[in-house]
């Protein structure tokens, strides 16, 4: 087990704490870069999208996990983004400023949503958002003379700098790539900053913060701002993936999943966000493949216990007709989501931290160490 | 003239539903300070229950109705059992995921089970209509009104008089003094989440012939619900059905009067502003933290 030993400040916030840190993202960066030349289009295809996710997930990371504002409506400010970016590209402007005009527009907006979060808080908070949501969704469906209304808009490949690239190509994914690598870098920055100790501070204790002399609201609209800009560029890229956006693609149930990224990842990390990105969107294919295959499997498993083959046939048939219901993919989700919240509240990376210390302290872990305190006395009403 | 007050009719009944889950919100809010996101999933999943017994089964109208309250009260005390109670005392974000993926698992097994179609349920309401003068009013709408009417006033005084009601009132307000005085804690969440699964069955059954049984009816119901419980205060019965009958009609009245698009949108509008104005709602406790 390594000691680190701090001496001074600077020590306690260095981005990377020791030498492992560098050699082991420097591994995953190497990995990453070369992943367009291993990897099947498929598989590209789905990186891009974790990489989409889990920039979205960093930005709900900012004011979900570290300010501590719970958010319904992220799938607004990703369809705010996509709309920016596919209305500026049908006047010709070129891909960085519409990039950075639909960051802006979006931070902007999301601002003006928190002027009136400031006042709410738990619940609340969640249902204004949610109600925002569909406020955007119900307008992108009805000005059709910016956003096409329902039958949407089609989005051409970007072209940077007079190069087109395509939404398959690999420069594409390293766009994805440097976007989720910046926000990254970025939001670790903004978290040792001033202003990421008095998001955390307000998360802790909003009492505590103001006597502190933190300017709440002023930090939660920052925080506001901050997340949706972020989602804002992230809509751009999403946009330019799908090379269509409608409507109907930014529901409550994207800002579900979203929520489900940093709550499958775990919402005191950054890691979190990458965790549960690879997850989300890892699961669509794994569970195809769990369709197309599993039959075979556990008829094989049941012939291999001296099933005949008659029975084995009826057993796979029968796991087939299971596996293509049309809500299965639905049910997992709601029990996935269930069973992290049940069991596994600190998410992957929190899992992940509980392997490791079990190794470096072993034989003397205790599981008592991530137990989280009950609390029966406060009441989130007389706040 | 004619036209408005039938409007304001229809749109009372579609309050009145709005209103009834919203009286689940508010009643597993009141008791546990836990928000119920899956509480118009339940809605529908009694809904269902209802249809089999009566559809399927060929029960008595209100024997089947009875018995799909029976067997959802039953669900809801489970559903506490396995996804509430180990994560009560946990912050309010951990429990609204857990309701949330409740919601999600019950509509696609409820998909799985009962199928994607629209069902429909025969009850005695279906035909028949109140004529008063030229205005007409179809007995399934007035059967939800006074079923609202009626529910409401019975949770109210189980509410405010009864021991067991008092006992609910006591432990959302501090479960661990609750406890100390006698209270058996767990058992009053779990018997609020049965009552709260009834009234969620009857808001099911009674919609019925409104709005057909399907399997995403308690998303988009449930959702127009929570408008109803921020109107009226989050925590206050009466509350719930002023507030789920002010939507109802805002709905009903944007739809007829406004431009095509206001009849979704009115009521999370309306929300927004009730909660930038009066957060409390019309009928909340305004409450600060003392220090």
């Amino acid at each position: 087990m390594r000691f680190l030993f701090k001496t001074d400040y600077e020590d306690d916030i260095r981005l990377f704490p020791h030498s492992g840190y560098v050699v082991s993202y420097g591994v995953l960066l190497a990995v990453l870069l070369i992943a367009p030349y291993v990897l099947s289009s498929y598989l590209m295809s789905q990186l891009v999208f974790v990489c989409i996710y889990a920039t979205v997930g960093v930005a709900l990371l900012i004011l979900t996990g570290f300010t501590g504002q719970a958010s319904l409506g992220h799938a607004a400010f990703l369809a705010i983004g996509a709309y920016t970016a596919a209305y500026l590209q049908k006047y010709n402007v070129p891909f960085p400023v519409y990039f950075l005009v639909a960051g802006a527009l979006t931070g902007l907006i999301g601002a003006i949503v928190g002027f009136p979060a400031l006042r709410l808080q738990g619940i609340y908070l969640v249902i204004a958002t949610i109600s925002f949501a569909f406020i955007v969704e119900e307008i992108l469906a009805r000005w059709e003379s910016v956003t096409n209304g329902n039958e949407g808009m089609r989005v051409k490949a970007l072209s940077l700098l007079g190069v087109t690239v395509s939404r398959d190509s690999p420069t594409f994914y390293f766009l994805c790539l440097a976007v989720l690598v910046l926000t990254i870098v970025g939001t670790l920055n903004l978290l040792r900053s001033p202003t990421g100790r008095a998001f955390v501070a307000i998360r802790d204790s909003e009492t505590a913060a103001r006597s502190m002399g933190v300017n709440v609201a002023l930090y939660k609209v920052k925080s506001f701002a901050i997340s949706a800009a972020i989602t804002g560029f992230a809509g751009v890229l999403f946009a330019h993936k799908l090379s269509f956006i409608s409507p109907e693609m930014f529901t409550l149930q994207l800002s579900i999943e979203f929520i489900i990224v940093i709550l499958i990842g775990g919402t005191f990390s950054l890691h979190g966000a990458v965790l549960g990105a690879i997850f989300i969107v890892m699961i669509d294919p794994f569970l195809t493949y769990l369709k197309d295959d599993l039959p075979g499997i556990i008829a094989g498993i049941a012939a291999t216990f001296g099933a005949g083959t008659q029975s084995a046939a009826n057993i796979h048939s029968k796991v087939a007709a299971f596996a293509s219901l049309n809500g299965l993919k639905g049910a997992i989700y709601g029990l996935i989501i269930v069973l992290f919240v049940l069991f596994e509240p600190l998410g992957l990376y929190g899992r992940w931290l509980k392997i490791k210390l079990f190794f470096q302290l072993f034989p003397l872990y205790k599981r008592a160490t991530f137990k989280r305190q009950k609390i029966y006395v406060k009441s989130e009403r007389n706040r | 003239m004619l036209d408005f007050v039938q409007q304001l009719v229809s749109g009372v009944a579609l309050g009145c539903v709005y209103g009834l889950i919203a009286l689940g919100f508010v009643l597993v809010y009141k008791a546990t300070e836990v928000v119920n996101f899956a509480q118009g999933d339940l809605m529908m999943l009694g809904g269902f229950f209802a249809f089999t017994f009566i559809g399927m089964m060929g029960l008595n109208y209100w024997i089947g109705f009875a018995a799909a309250v029976a067997a959802m009260a039953l669900f809801g005390m489970l559903a506490e059992r396995v996804v509430v109670r180990p994560i009560l005392g946990y912050p309010q974000f951990s429990i609204i995921m857990a309701t949330i993926g409740l919601g999600y698992f019950l509509r696609s097994v409820s998909g799985m089970i009962w199928g994607t179609d629209d069902f429909k349920i025969d009850t005695p309401f279906s035909q028949g209509v109140l004529r008063i003068g030229s205005l007409v009013l179809a007995h399934d709408k007035l059967s939800v009104i006074s079923a609202t009417v009626i529910l409401c006033a019975l949770l109210y005084l189980f509410f405010n008089k009864t021991t067991l009601g008092t006992a609910m009132r006591a432990s959302s307000e501090n479960m661990l003094a609750a406890y100390y005085m006698g209270i058996p804690v767990k058992r009053v969440v779990s018997i609020v989440w049965a009552i709260s699964a009834a009234v969620a069955t009857c808001a099911g059954v009674l919609l019925a012939p409104i709005t057909f049984i399907h399997s995403n009816v308690g998303l988009v119901l449930g959702l127009k619900a929570f408008p109803a419980a921020v109107l009226g205060g989050f925590g206050s019965i009466p509350g719930a059905v002023v507030g789920g009958v002010l939507i109802g009609v805002i709905e009903s009245m944007a739809g007829f009067y406004l431009a095509e698009g206001w009849k979704d949108v009115a009521p999370y509008v309306v929300l927004l502003a009730v909660l930038l104005l009066k957060p409390e709602g019309l009928f909340g406790l305004h409450l600060r933290k003392k220090v």
